[in-house]
């Protein structure tokens, strides 16, 4: 099946099984790598990425259906060159370890704080429960987060 | 203590940001699935319903008939090879495919080789096994009753399930101890089964140039040149000798100790690729990964612990039942059946102690890994903080006086365990006052009392633990007879930058920054200037790789020496340079200068630059050095975790209200990494304790076997970690340091366990097991008629 996709901003199409999953799309037909697979049952978001804007788990939607819809990945927060003021913060702040997980943080982050650009703590918690970290112990992506919202507020 | 190095330097003691950062937050690593070859295969693998069963019949005809689909690979193909077994880590061994039985749930059968991903799994399902179920063995202790069928019967000598006994200590004077003791307790401790489920699950890509007859395997290994030499001893007879085999240990995912092991998929994987000549990628996906890779713990312990009337501890006893699944592919030293479990003396000065270890084969997946833990740490310091605060209560002592009075003094220091362990250095009660002080302890004994009033459960525990990594002097240490030391390569470019390389490998713990902030602070080189190297075998310097928390200790001493080295270098050129005796120059990081002439200085950038521009006559030209460090003995870290716990009388869930953390790694290299990784270990710590458990029904079925019921903690369940620190350097490391990674995890189930049990000791709770589940504690709640 032919399926129409724009990824960070650029169009693709490519001629996919329809069981292919998106993130194998994003993957392997893309060669996108950022986006991680870290389990087979929607529980881990190492796989988060962007679709229209909403983060979902790119392991358990397959690619037909993202056909004709924009989709973000970790590759598409750097804009000329400039650095997204989360993957600042998650640098800043030691939100990551071995980074296999930092890209579906990130993108769940940043879905999350333009709905809630003033969140607390608490609510930064629930944000990312969806996706696990096995390094950090999250206290430092809660803070990385915080210190992303406080410079997003602060007028970038 | 200040930093001796400035900020720009970013020696020791400065907080620098990572050099792994920029490409991770950019989705930049390389990964092992990243990896992508022309003309590169799929393997994927066929599993076992059964947990024991005779294998009557593979058929493979519907599978090959599938496009894409190139060949099954079983256990017949490789026995052709003679690499149907493999030898384990403890020199047992382990089926790669199996030509008879299975034995355990989830272990390889067959593998499906295919040009797609997708296409293998069609194969994989497609492969029709016939199977004849024998009886199955779950629980050791029936392993080992006279009567249960034989597991082992590949091994011709073998009448039992029983794999080895050992024991340590001096066991005539601890039962004289326990025989004079005015009081002991005893308590039955299971510490279950876990898995240490990095976010990236295992995998390789294994490519056999036949032109080239080289094999380069990319893999998600922590011990890259340990694994070159297993490959070259298992494989030698089918041509792959060690000079032509390269293991690439790209970024890794998280290790935890749990990609230590050589697993079946890597080995079948490599057959593949020597058999077709062409890449092959392998990458199991998480129910593989928690169902047949090694898990961790599983111990069935009985302590018993004899104190005086005053409170004196005096003596230890344990024995302990090991369940190590169908093969013993534990990962430790040689000449450690159990590990390092022997430290369970803890920060306690016993006068005797003995330790007895059985390890039984069950149908289960083998393993015994360590779990983010040195070998067997976790087991041993939670079964002496469980036990002493038992022993606390008993004597109706608060666990903390009680601690402060049995701890080994400072002024003990090097101080000889009753189990013959030469502790480096510590002051245990320095920690633990630091803990009480920033928790307020005082005050939450007396809310606690308050709220027992009210029938409300609180509970404050303590776990003040004493590690024992940076294996190991080479006397004791090996693995598979490879001694454990570890290297540091370092080669200084003529413009004064350098390159370093290491035989570690480093798994989100940060080697790139903080092996070049070691370099920094020895030669005064800025860490930004210095890039830092591992996981190549081609490239590396030998080493045994990173686990047990040992890069610091071992690799980073490697590091320290060899800076060393390059300095000796550098002062003769610099006594050229400046026209002095080497002797007369005064070092500091990054210059040479002549005593009582500080202006004539010459920098580590100017004498990098003459050695290879004007060098003295008769020198060698260059500026590097290799050290391969063999530490003396081991660091011993240690810490004082304070808990609070408040106890939900409706659902039974516990709350963990706040957590104190004061740890003690010596000499500190970037405060910032030591925090976070105590901030995971904490982490690591709280998921046993409260939620991790793989288990197995009276089938072996293994229960826990995906993310949907193996419970890793969530940011929501993590409490907001509050951490400190006392500094009590190594005495024999030579940078004072000692390893820091895994400290939180064997430390903090303690606490937790011990919190919730002082939450109920009144109620007459004397030991929960981990991991606390509300359904655990709601029925002893109602079985207390405590709620209904």
């Amino acid at each position: 099946m032919l399926v129409k996709v724009a990824i960070n901003g650029e169009k693709h199409e490519a001629d996919v099984e329809p069981r292919l999953l998106l993130v194998h799309l994003i993957r392997e037909t893309l060669r996108l790598t950022g986006t991680h697979i870290g389990c087979d049952t929607t529980h881990c978001g190492a796989c988060t990425v962007l679709l229209d804007g909403r983060p979902i788990k790119s392991c358990t939607m397959f690619a037909v259906q993202a056909h004709g819809r924009e989709i973000t990945t970790v590759e598409g927060l750097e804009q000329d060159g400039k650095l997204h003021p989360l993957q600042e913060s998650f640098m800043s702040e030691h939100g990551l370890q071995c980074g296999y997980c930092t890209p579906g943080m990130l993108m769940t982050s940043v879905a999350f704080l333009k709905k809630n650009p003033k969140p607390t703590e608490d609510e930064i918690r629930w944000a990312i429960s969806g996706n696990l970290c096995r390094c950090t112990g999250y206290v430092n992506i809660v803070k990385a987060i915080q210190h992303a919202a406080a410079t997003m507020q602060g007028g970038a | 203590m200040a930093p001796r190095t400035t900020p720009e330097v970013g020696g020791m003691g400065h907080s620098i940001k990572r050099k792994e950062d920029p490409r991770f937050i950019r989705g930049k690593g390389t990964y092992v699935d990243d990896v992508v070859l022309p003309g590169m295969l799929y393997l994927d693998i066929v599993r076992s319903p059964f947990a024991h069963a005779k294998i009557k019949k593979i058929d493979t005809a519907k599978a090959t008939a599938i496009p894409g689909v190139l060949a099954v690979i079983t256990g017949k193909d490789l026995e052709k090879y003679n690499l149907h077994w493999m030898p384990t880590l403890m020199s047992d061994t382990q089926m790669v495919l199996p030509v008879e039985k299975v034995m355990y749930q989830a272990q390889e059968v067959a593998a499906v080789l295919a040009t797609s991903r997708y296409a293998a799994a069609d194969g994989a399902a497609a492969v029709e096994v016939e199977y004849e179920p024998l009886p199955v063995v779950v629980d050791p202790k029936k392993a080992l009753e006279p009567g249960a069928p034989v597991l082992r019967t590949d091994k011709k000598d073998k009448k039992d399930n029983h794999i080895w006994h050992w024991e340590w200590g001096n066991k005539a004077e601890t039962e004289r101890a326990f025989a004079e003791a005015d009081v002991t307790v005893k308590e039955d401790i299971y510490i279950p089964r876990i898995h240490v489920a990095s976010i990236e699950t295992c995998g390789c890509v294994a490519h056999f140039d036949k032109v080239n007859d080289k094999l380069t395997v990319w893999m998600t290994t922590q011990a890259p040149h340990a694994i070159r030499t297993v490959f070259a001893l298992v494989a030698g007879h089918v041509g792959l000798a060690e000079h032509k085999i390269r293991i690439i240990s790209p970024d890794i995912g998280g290790g935890f100790g749990g990609k230590v092991p050589v697993y079946p998929g890597y080995v079948i994987a490599v057959a593949a690729s020597v058999l077709t000549g062409k890449p092959v990628k392998w990458i199991e996906d998480r129910m593989e990964n928690l169902q047949a890779d090694s898990f961790a713990r599983d111990y069935h312990i009985t302590a018993e612990l004899a104190a005086k009337k005053d409170g004196t501890l005096t003596a230890l006893r344990i024995k302990t039942l090991a369940d190590h699944g169908y093969t013993d592919a534990a990962a430790n030293p040689s000449k450690f059946p159990a590990g390092l479990f022997h430290v369970c003396t803890g920060s306690y000065d016993l006068k005797a102690a003995h330790v007895e270890v059985d390890g039984a084969y069950t149908n289960k997946p083998p393993g015994g890994i360590a779990y983010r833990c040195s070998f067997r740490v976790t087991e041993a310091v939670h079964t002496i903080e469980r036990m002493v605060d038992i022993m606390a209560h008993q004597l109706g002592t608060d666990p903390a006086e009680f601690r402060m009075k049995n701890f080994v003094k400072p002024e003990q220091f090097p101080y000889k365990s009753a189990l013959g362990w030469e502790y480096d250095s510590g002051n245990y009660a320095g920690a633990l006052q630091k803990a009480m002080e920033r928790i307020g302890y005082a005050e939450l004994r007396r809310e606690q009392a308050e709220k027992r009033k009210r029938g409300q459960l609180m509970g404050i525990g303590i776990s003040s633990f004493t590690e024992i990594v940076g294996a190991g002097p080479s006397k004791h240490f090996d693995i598979l007879g490879l001694k454990m030391f570890d290297s540091c390569e370092i080669r200084i470019h003529p413009t004064g930058k350098a390159i370093a390389r290491f035989g570690t490998k480093s798994q989100g713990q940060g080697h790139e920054t903080t092996y070049a902030q070691i370099l920094a602070e020895e030669l005064g080189i800025p860490a930004k200037d210095i890039q830092v190297e591992e996981g190549d075998t081609d490239t590396a310097p030998y080493g045994l790789g990173t686990y047990a928390s040992r890069s610091t200790p071992v690799a980073g001493a490697a590091a320290a020496i060899a800076s060393r080295k390059v300095l000796d270098k550098a002062r003769k050129i610099a006594a050229y340079l400046l026209e002095a005796a080497p002797e007369d120059l005064v070092y500091e990081p990054g210059k040479f200068s002549v005593k009582g002439a500080p202006n004539r200085v010459k920098t580590i950038q100017d004498i990098a630059f003459a050695a290879y521009t004007n060098h003295p006559q008769g020198m060698e030209a260059g500026l590097e050095a290799v050290s391969y460090y063999d530490p003396p003995n081991l660091t011993y870290p240690f810490g004082s975790y304070i808990c609070v716990v408040d106890i939900d009388t409706g659902t039974g869930d516990v709350k963990v209200r706040r957590f104190v953390a004061i740890d003690d790694c010596g000499n500190i290299i970037n405060p910032m990494i030591v925090e976070g990784q105590i901030h995971g270990g904490l982490t690591m710590g709280l998921a046993p304790a409260l939620l991790e458990e793989i288990s197995y029904d009276e089938y072996g079925n293994v229960q826990g076997g995906s993310f949907i019921d193996y419970l890793l903690p969530t940011a929501v369940e993590t409490p907001k970690w509050e951490t400190g620190n006392t500094v009590t350097p190594s005495p024999h490391h030579p940078l004072g340091a000692k390893g820091v990674g895994e400290s939180a995890t064997v430390g903090a189930p303690a606490a937790i366990a011990n919190a919730v049990v002082d939450a109920l000791w009144h109620l007459g709770v004397r030991h929960i097991d981990i991991p606390i589940t509300p359904p655990k504690i709601w029925k002893l709640l109602r079985a207390k008629g405590i709620t209904d």
